[in-house]
């Protein structure tokens, strides 16, 4: 962890930020001294450099051209993301999160997909505007991603070693020999016992839980800025799963980077996320911190979703709580709240327009509901 | 016909065995070579004894590959045995041949874990549930259509429907078809293998409730089998949890999530998720490290050993190691296997805080009121009950 080290810190464009003191030690810095004014506000410029949002997504919208008709998979979803930040991204199958997270790296199949509209700011720079090769570079470099199913998104033809490797070699411009060191580094991270000897192994000679590692070793190989986890925990057990998501939540703050977790789980949202975003049929229907939304929801499908859990914390009861009915499918949107025919507070206004994503009491809390703005019916 | 659906006179009163296994083994060759040479065994099931009561509801709990599934078909017979006994209401399962066999499989069914594959996509959603009124010569002609008929509706389904095909079908109402097979035959149990795991969040409370519902309709017993431990503790009279083909801990839900008493139960149980932010940060987890070892090859003596917190908190005790724990009573009507289980009683590892204030949120649906001004005719506020028996798409 020396040379690298040095490389990817540049390589984020902050100006040496290892020479510089903590910012939770600002004893450190003396006004007295030159060096000391000097140093003073280089940390002013790396806090104003993060008061800038690491990505900002602005009315997107990701369209697929079926043989059914357009099928609305993102629609308008506009949502902001600080650095080192976990974000949430909670919704049932089919509501467009996963859509989302391939929009923001531009790698929704086209066709049949198509990102119709929107604006993607990331650090700074125009997503949209990148050309193809720029694209590939953010991708591996500044962005890692990890996949639901670690057996389909592993190569099987090669070693564990190679494929965390290659991103260093191609995106560090390490040699073969730093790159091989910079893998075993990482694999050694991810808690592989014996990683040297592993990086020779293929993935079938892993399991499902260290597979997941391996993928977190391939996201993590060039330090990105973002990482992208995609049900990350779906297919494994449990016990795996409280591993994996440890080392997550361990590795983002010890490397600062910030995740954007998509998951059906809201328990793993509770446990993992500073913030939340709910999706429905294509929608962000509520967002806030995580305990302002737990607390108290102001969409009533975020509720409902959450009342609907049987809880490990909870007295047993007789029944469950439901939402009746099904989501929507996403051919035919727009002129009604889309959660409309199943919410039990609907009123006539709920199915003749379609509600904002409006702020709510508390700071950074918004919900889609006409019904919770202020002087709404549901209480 | 009507009349067969009245419910039975059975209610839930717990006592009498409906189900006893024991000591039962399942051993799975492994092959290689051109001649299939059998050069090991998996031991998926691997000497498992327990009991299930009339009208109870038995969760079994444990991690991918611990033999929760097969020990669910074993029971029902659809896995032979390796060794050991099942007996369903006092007769040895394994002892019947044909006739005798043919009865009594209807009085106990399987609900699949996965509504896309366990329905025939050739046929219609009438012939998949008459299948077994036929099979055991149960009804025909236009009763038998009255009869499917009835169990659509008594899942939830439009009786319309009978013509449809799975596919037109979303994967609740799927998973309500399946259902509705199983009840055609009028069983008394049912082993209900991981039947909400493929659904989606608000899908499954949906078809747990009916669930619970029928249960106490038929007076119906269930093997629940499921990973989901909140799910289970919602459902079940009682759990046992299983590891890497053993039975490591049996008994009422207070005592398994409450005063767990096999260090496994607490590992499992402080890796479940809890969707409360506070109560997350609260909690207190044991990470077990490393992966659940293969149960071709099973470690000695106490399987659990060789990732066991509590092995290595108390100073790796020798018997761990060297003898293999029977399940044993640790308090009237709770059983685990472990030399230690009165220490792991002791720890407050992995139990998630009951009553340490949880959300207090308003219930979803209270104070739902009928507009005010109705300017359109019967537009009601509640739920529109009865949108999920719609075909999909």
């Amino acid at each position: 962890m020396t040379a690298t080290d040095d490389d990817r810190r540049t390589d984020h464009g902050s100006p040496a930020v290892a020479e510089l003191p903590d910012f939770e030690s600002p004893e450190a810095v003396s006004l007295e001294t030159e060096e000391g004014r000097r140093l003073a506000s280089q940390l002013v410029d790396e806090k104003t450099k993060h008061a800038r949002k690491l990505l900002e997504v602005r009315d997107l919208s990701t369209q697929f051209y079926t043989k059914d008709g357009i099928v609305h998979a993102v629609d308008g979803v506009s949502f902001e993301l600080d650095y080192g930040e976990t974000l949430g991204l909670v919704g049932e199958s089919g509501c467009g999160k996963s859509v989302t997270a391939l929009s923001l790296t531009r790698l929704v199949p086209d066709p049949p997909g198509k990102i119709v509209s929107g604006e993607i700011i990331f650090d700074g720079v125009n997503v949209m505007k990148l050309s193809n090769e720029e694209m590939r570079l953010l991708r591996g470099k500044r962005i890692g991603f990890i996949f639901q199913d670690p057996m389909t998104s592993l190569n099987p033809t090669l070693t564990i070693g190679f494929q965390i490797a290659e991103s260093a070699r191609l995106h560090l411009g390490l040699s073969q020999r730093a790159a091989d060191d910079r893998a075993a580094e990482l694999l050694a991270k991810v808690g592989i016992p014996r990683a040297r000897d592993r990086m020779k192994d293929y993935p079938h000679q892993f399991s499902g839980g260290m597979r997941q590692r391996v993928m977190i070793a391939i996201a993590l190989a060039c330090d990105p800025m973002l990482l992208l986890a995609d049900e990350p925990t779906t297919a494994l057990d449990v016990t795996i799963q409280a591993q994996i998501l440890e080392l997550i939540r361990s590795l983002s703050e010890e490397f600062g980077t910030a995740v954007i977790l998509i998951t059906h789980d809201l328990g793993i949202a509770a446990g993992m996320c500073h913030r939340v975003n709910v999706m429905y049929a294509g929608q962000i229907v509520e967002t806030g911190l995580v305990d302002d939304l737990f607390d108290n929801p102001r969409m009533p499908y975020a509720w409902g979703l959450l009342d609907s859990l049987p809880r490990l914390d909870e007295q047993r009861g007789a029944r469950l709580r439901t939402i009746e009915g099904m989501p929507p499918d996403l051919l035919h949107t727009g002129g009604e709240c889309r959660f409309s025919p199943r919410c039990p507070y609907v009123r006539d206004v709920c199915r003749s327009a379609e509600p904002e994503l409006s702020p709510r009491e508390e700071e950074l809390h918004s919900a889609r509901c006409f019904g919770t703005e202020p002087g709404g019916w549901i209480q | 016909m009507t009349q067969q659906m009245q419910p039975r006179a059975v209610e839930r009163t717990l006592g009498e065995n409906l189900v006893e296994a024991e000591n039962i083994k399942v051993h799975f060759p492994i092959t290689a070579g051109i001649f299939q040479r059998t050069v090991g065994r998996v031991r998926a099931v691997d000497d498992v004894t327990f009991e299930i009561r009339k009208g109870e509801t038995l969760g079994l709990v444990g991690e991918s590959g611990c033999g929760k599934s097969t020990t669910g078909r074993a029971l029902i017979r659809l896995r032979e045995l390796t060794e050991g006994t099942v007996r369903f209401d006092g007769v040895d399962l394994f002892s019947l041949k044909s006739d005798a066999l043919r009865r009594m499989r209807r009085r106990m069914q399987i609900i699949f874990q996965d509504p896309y594959s366990s329905l025939n996509p050739r046929m219609t959603v009438g012939s998949i549930i008459s299948e077994p009124i036929e099979t055991h010569k149960l009804a025909s002609g236009k009763a038998k259509l009255e009869r499917v008929k009835e169990l659509l509706s008594l899942v939830g389904l439009n009786p319309r429907y009978t013509n449809r095909y799975p596919h037109e079908f979303s994967g609740g109402q799927r998973q309500r078809i399946g259902v509705a097979r199983a009840l055609a035959v009028e069983p008394e149990f049912i082993v209900c293998d991981e039947p909400i795991s493929a659904l989606d969040v608000s899908i499954q409370a949906q078809v747990l409730n009916l669930l619970v519902e029928l249960r106490a309709q038929f007076g119906l017993t269930y093997l629940f089998i499921a990973h989901d431990l909140s799910v289970v503790r919602h459902i079940s009279d009682r759990v046992g949890v299983m590891y890497l083909g053993k039975l490591v801990e049996l008994g009422p839900p207070t005592a398994i999530y409450e005063t767990p008493a096999h260090p496994y139960t607490r590992a499992l149980l402080s890796a479940v998720p809890i969707p409360d932010p506070k109560s997350e940060r609260r909690r207190k987890r044991v990470i077990l490290t490393g992966d659940v070892p293969s149960p071709a090859n099973p470690p000695s003596g106490c399987r659990f050993h060789t990732r066991c917190w509590l092995y290595e908190k108390l100073g790796r005790p020798e018997n761990c190691r060297t003898e293999d724990p029977e399940l044993r009573t640790v308090q009237p009507d709770h059983r685990a296997a472990c030399h230690y289980a009165e220490d792991a009683m002791q720890s407050d590892v992995g139990v998630a805080h009951l009553g340490a204030e949880p959300i207090k949120r308003k219930a979803f649906g209270t104070g739902a009121v009928p507009e005010p001004v109705v300017a359109t005719s019967a537009v009601s506020s509640t739920s529109p009950r009865g949108t999920d028996a719609e075909p999909a798409g």
